[in-house]
């Protein structure tokens, strides 16, 4: 665990806290304000006609939500399924997308200063869905735009009419 | 101090559209010979209410067509002016108009400026009418009227304290308002007749700016009693007793209003939300009770007695929940005496509403897609089944037909009738016309098949087409209307004697009685109300078309749909025969859908998938069962056109 974490002192104004997670051997981060919580893999009730990366539909404390697995979607290492295997809940845009992941590994806290702009290629991720780069503890993080990943027509959890409310 | 007056508007549209809704009850039932003078009151005092409350939140055309309204009101019930049924007309005419413009105010829509301004002139024409009667009362009276003039201060002084209380929790406010609604009474009558005596009727001419010297006094007394609604923003939940307190000595025999009192206005989307959370709590105990099975021994039984315990009282406050979304039908009932009266007047007939069952309850999402489905059935019954007087005497039946409006509860679904005793369907007519329209009819028909025929899009046998109905354009929306909230229509018909529509409903539309039924290892819910059957077929009832499976029952072709195929379920059985056939029925679209097994009936919670998900053709729903796990709702309607599609297009390839 890096040092930062472990000081409880107050995030200061332009310093914004991600939560990193691992999709095969890639570090990824994502915003942790749109994480509802993480949660261990169950096995989802599948939905007829939708692509493979959306695993189904789960109960959520009475809310249906989709389970959508980014390393399928992605052709990030292995869509395995076991005990390590981890769901971070998302809760954005007033709805609630559940992302399988390889596991979660961390709370980092960013400034502006440290994120690097994303690369044009190399990352599995199509760039428009890129916050940028940086480095913990001597390891690429790939920040991403969770908010446009879950939105975004590539992911298909929304009904295109219904795309535009939610963009507003 | 700046309050924001907004939040509060919510509160005044309820209340105004109450105080309308009560106006125009009690002016269907007012006799115009003989008008009981608390009747009158209490019609004074909504119109009162709602001018008072636009008043304050500057809704200016609600406020200057009540005041012309509340004007001829009051010498109504100061037996100044006679009533006559004319008057009723132009009062519950107003009331229209009203609603329609307290709808535009709360949907932020243009105001029917036309409509407001065509009723005030209304409203002073017969004004002027009563003119000469009234001007000579008015004169022998105007002596102690100059008295009394000093309560023309008091007279709205009441108002902002009766607006206020709605929302105040502090109970001196209910008994001030008490006592001033008395002042008020002989003082604003006293007020009226004042500006009658100094200005004539010039004075109420001026109506879209009702600024006269009265309002003055309006003014000081809205300075003072704006901000009494503070409290509400500690308290949101309204106090109605209070107002009721401060209401109700006058209104003796409102039983609307009396009903009201012990009751709070909660919004839907808190008891919506308990909905849910009971349903969790379903859920959590039944995961208890599976677990609970694994204890043994003397703590394994109590646990067991524990949980027998808690099923009992969770099961009690689903209940209870439930009924917290029930309101009784007669709020869309309510309606149809005016309904009734304005049709048979127009159309020179005598029709008497019989309203039966009023009491019943019904889910409140129900009542208002009930409306226009109800209304559309009544105009029918009035139009097309009850005969001019004329023609009823000839048949020898009593001038007056009589439509009977019912409701009641069987099992876990409403039964809504709508009779009449007027001249029935007529098979002749209604063949004719199918037969014009190029609809399959045969002469051997069941009467029950004929009727169902009027359902058709476009199909009308009114002789003329009048404003009322005739159009074709009712009955196929009537029937739609009812299937999208979970219902069907029956209609039962006699040839001169009367025809009856009835209208099955469930009793609410956040539960559904369900088969659960297996694919391979996912589990699926059927809502019941559309399976006829289901049984294993034999080898012979299975025949092939092109790629796909019929299904020969009782000398008919059915589709066949395997709901793997349609679900993509891998480890389902594939073999017809080895499989079970659901029968299922959704409007005039019938199917065989195969699935692996019968699990067994089930009452489920409906959860919308698109809330975090997106449709999903076929479905209708999703559901939690008793483990914990999603189950999908079939829905039978969409899938049975998919299934005629596809035939359809093999047909034609």
């Amino acid at each position: 665990m890096s040092d930062s974490t472990l000081q409880q002192s107050p995030v200061a104004s332009n310093e914004k806290e991600f939560l990193s997670f691992v999709l095969g051997k890639e570090h990824y981060a994502l915003d942790i304000t749109t994480v509802k919580e993480i949660r261990g893999y169950e096995a989802a009730t599948k939905i007829a006609n939708a692509p493979a990366f959306i695993k189904g539909v789960l109960n959520l404390r009475g809310d249906i939500v989709p389970i959508v697995d980014l390393r399928l979607k992605f052709n990030v290492g292995e869509a395995t399924y076991n005990e390590f295997t981890i769901v971070i809940m998302l809760h954005v845009h007033e709805r609630i997308v559940g992302v399988v992941v390889d596991g979660v590994s961390d709370v980092v806290r960013l400034t502006e200063d440290d994120i690097l702009p994303p690369p044009e290629f190399g990352v599995a991720f199509d760039s428009q869905y890129l916050l940028g780069l940086s480095e913990v503890d001597d390891t690429m993080v790939i920040l991403v735009n969770i908010e446009k990943l879950i939105t975004s027509d590539a992911l298909a959890l929304v009904d295109p009419n219904q795309n535009m409310s939610l963009a507003g | 101090m700046s309050i924001d007056v907004e939040q509060f508007h919510g509160v005044f549209f309820d209340e105004s559209e109450e105080h309308l809704q009560a106006m125009e009850d009690l002016l269907m039932t007012i006799d115009v010979d003989d008008p009981d003078i608390e009747e009158l009151n209490s019609i004074f005092r909504a119109a009162h209410s709602i001018k008072g409350g636009s008043g304050i939140f500057g809704f200016d055309a609600l406020t200057g067509l009540t005041h012309v309204m509340e004007t001829l009101l009051d010498r109504a019930r100061n037996q100044t002016m006679a009533l006559d049924t004319a008057i009723v007309d132009v009062f519950l005419e107003t009331v229209d108009t009203l609603k329609a413009t307290l709808t535009a105010y709360r949907e932020q829509q243009p105001l029917p400026d036309e409509q407001i301004a065509a009723g005030i002139e209304k409203l002073e024409a017969t004004l002027k009418r009563q003119d000469g009667q009234a001007q000579l009362l008015a004169q022998a009276e105007a002596a102690e009227v100059e008295e009394d003039e000093g309560f023309g201060f008091f007279d709205d002084i009441p108002e902002p304290v009766a607006e206020a209380d709605g929302t105040s929790t502090d109970a001196l406010f209910g008994d001030l308002a008490f006592g001033a609604t008395e002042a008020e009474d002989s003082a604003s009558s006293a007020a009226v007749k004042a500006d009658e005596e100094d200005d004539g009727f010039g004075f109420f001419t001026d109506i879209p700016a009702p600024e006269a010297k009265k309002d003055d006094a309006e003014e000081d007394g809205f300075g003072f009693f704006v901000d009494l609604p503070e409290p509400a923003k500690t308290a949101p939940v309204n106090v109605t007793p209070i107002k009721s307190a401060a209401q109700k000595p006058a209104a003796k025999n409102n039983n609307s209003q009396s009903k009201e009192s012990g009751s709070i206005r909660v919004d839907t989307g808190k008891i919506d939300g308990m909905v849910n959370l009971v349903g969790e709590l379903v859920i959590t105990q039944s995961m208890l009770s599976m677990i609970g099975r694994d204890i043994d021994g003397q703590s394994g039984e109590l646990l067991q007695a524990a949980i027998a315990e808690l099923q009992r009282n969770t099961r009690e406050i689903q209940e209870s929940v439930m009924s917290m979304r029930m309101l009784p039908i007669n709020m869309t009932f309510n309606r149809f005496p005016r309904v009734v009266r304005d049709l048979s007047q127009k159309l020179g007939k005598q029709v008497k509403l019989v309203i039966e069952g009023g009491a019943t309850e019904i889910d409140k999402s129900l009542i208002e897609k009930l409306v226009d489905p109800l209304t559309h059935l009544v105009r029918n019954s009035i139009d097309h089944g009850i005969e001019s007087p004329q023609t009823r005497a000839e048949a020898g039946k009593p001038a007056s037909g009589t439509v009977i409006l019912s409701a009641e509860q069987k099992g876990s679904s409403i039964i809504i009738s709508i009779s009449d005793d007027g001249a029935g369907l007529s098979r002749e007519r209604i063949m004719d016309k199918a037969l014009q329209n190029g609809l399959p009819v045969s002469l051997d028909m069941p009467d029950s098949e004929v009727w169902q025929l009027i359902f058709q899009p476009g199909f009308s046998t009114a002789a003329e087409v009048t404003d009322v109905s005739g159009r074709g354009v009712g009955m196929d929306v009537v029937r739609r209307n009812i299937e999208s909230i979970g219902g069907r229509i029956e209609i039962e018909s006699n040839l001169g004697r009367g025809s009856s529509f009835s209208i099955h409903l469930p009793l609410t539309l956040a539960i559904v009685d369900g088969m659960c039924v297996t694919v391979g290892k996912q589990i699926f819910v059927m809502p019941l109300l559309n399976i006829i059957e289901s049984f294993q077929p034999k080898p012979e009832q299975i025949q092939t078309i092109g790629n796909d499976n019929v299904l020969w029952i009782r000398d008919e072709y059915w589709p066949l749909l395997p709901l793997h195929q349609m679900m993509q379920v891998d480890d389902a059985i594939q073999e017809p025969t080895e499989s079970i056939i659901v029968l299922l029925e959704s409007g005039k679209n019938r199917l065989g859908v195969q699935v692996d097994a019968l699990m067994g009936q089930q009452q489920v919670v409906i959860k919308s998938l698109e809330k975090h998900y997106k449709k999903v053709a076929g479905v209708a729903g999703a559901t939690i069962m008793g483990d914990g796990k999603v189950a999908l709702i079939i829905d039978v309607d969409s899938m049975a056109q998919s299934c005629q599609l596809n035939i359809k297009q093999e047909v034609c390839a």
